[in-house]
């Protein structure tokens, strides 16, 4: 076991190449960016006002046991949340509390394609995405 | 000579995917997870099983079907479930292929037989949860019992 952990050491290091804020900044802009490319011709900017409904809930359609996302984030978005079936900690999706959150398409992709649909009973749309992550980076 | 940081950051994860022995043992020790993907996808909903708590066949059943990850939707790109079946089955332990929960092989219910009501109390909350009682869990220790 000693004999690997400097190089564990080094492969943290490597995977969590710490990003500046302004990076994460601009991260967080280009999928925005991206969103909103998405959103269509009548698309006249994200609203934090429609992002907080969205995540408090509650909704209809999707699992019974998670009707929002509140349900495993709790409604405060800068508390940390728990896995409904788990308990597993979640860390706050508040921007202000987690700095990294929405920095990786692929990441806030792989979570919203999952959450989605057992939140709501369908994917969300480019619009919702963006006023999700509106709201949260505002928090 | 130093080598480059980013040939090691691609060389290591194979490294390490070569150090786990694939052998379950009689429910003392097992070796901790290693690979960083597989801490990373399976920890982020629960504690990153280790591999030699499930025979090979399990593990193949269970990534094979990670949009009904025992009613949860865990689907992840083809490339990151390859990588992380491949530490899984590599270091596999023994048990009955045909089941696909820890909680379900024998050996398991052999070490747990007792009251199911310690499991629904709320610092255990699910029999997942081997570190509300084996603190030493997320590093392979489970001898504290």
């Amino acid at each position: 076991m000693k004999k690997i952990s400097p190089l564990l050491l080094l492969f943290l290091i490597c995977a969590a190449v710490p990003a500046s804020a302004a990076g994460n900044e601009a991260a967080r802009k280009d999928i925005l960016d991206g969103y909103a490319a998405a959103a269509g011709p009548g698309f006249a900017g994200f609203s934090a006002e429609r992002g907080r409904p969205l995540f408090l809930g509650p909704h209809a359609g999707g699992k019974p046991e998670t009707p929002a996302c509140a349900t495993c984030h709790t409604p405060d978005p800068r508390a940390v949340g728990h896995h409904y079936r788990t308990g597993r900690d979640i860390p706050p999706m508040a921007v202000s509390q987690t700095p990294d959150r929405f920095t990786s398409l692929a990441e806030v992709e792989k979570r919203f394609g999952r959450d989605c649909p057992a939140v709501l009973g369908r994917d969300c749309t480019p619009l919702e995405k963006g006023d999700f992550i509106t709201y949260l980076s505002g928090q | 000579m130093a080598l480059r940081p980013h040939l090691l950051c691609l060389a290591l994860p194979l490294t390490l995917l070569a150090v786990s022995p694939a052998f379950a043992d009689e429910g003392e020790w097992v070796p901790p997870v290693r690979h960083a993907e597989t801490l990373k996808e399976c920890g982020e909903c629960h504690m990153a099983f280790q591999p030699a708590l499930l025979p090979a066949g399990s593990w193949r059943a269970i990534m094979g079907n990670l949009s009904d990850h025992f009613g949860e939707d865990a689907s992840l790109p083809a490339a990151t479930a390859a990588s992380i079946e491949h530490y899984l089955v590599a270091g596999a332990g023994r048990g009955d292929p045909a089941l696909l929960r820890i909680t379900e092989q024998r050996w398991w219910r052999h070490e747990h037989d007792f009251s199911p009501s310690r499991f629904t109390r709320p610092e255990v909350r699910s029999k997942i949860n081997c570190a509300a009682c084996h603190k030493g869990a997320d590093q392979g220790f489970y001898e504290d019992d």
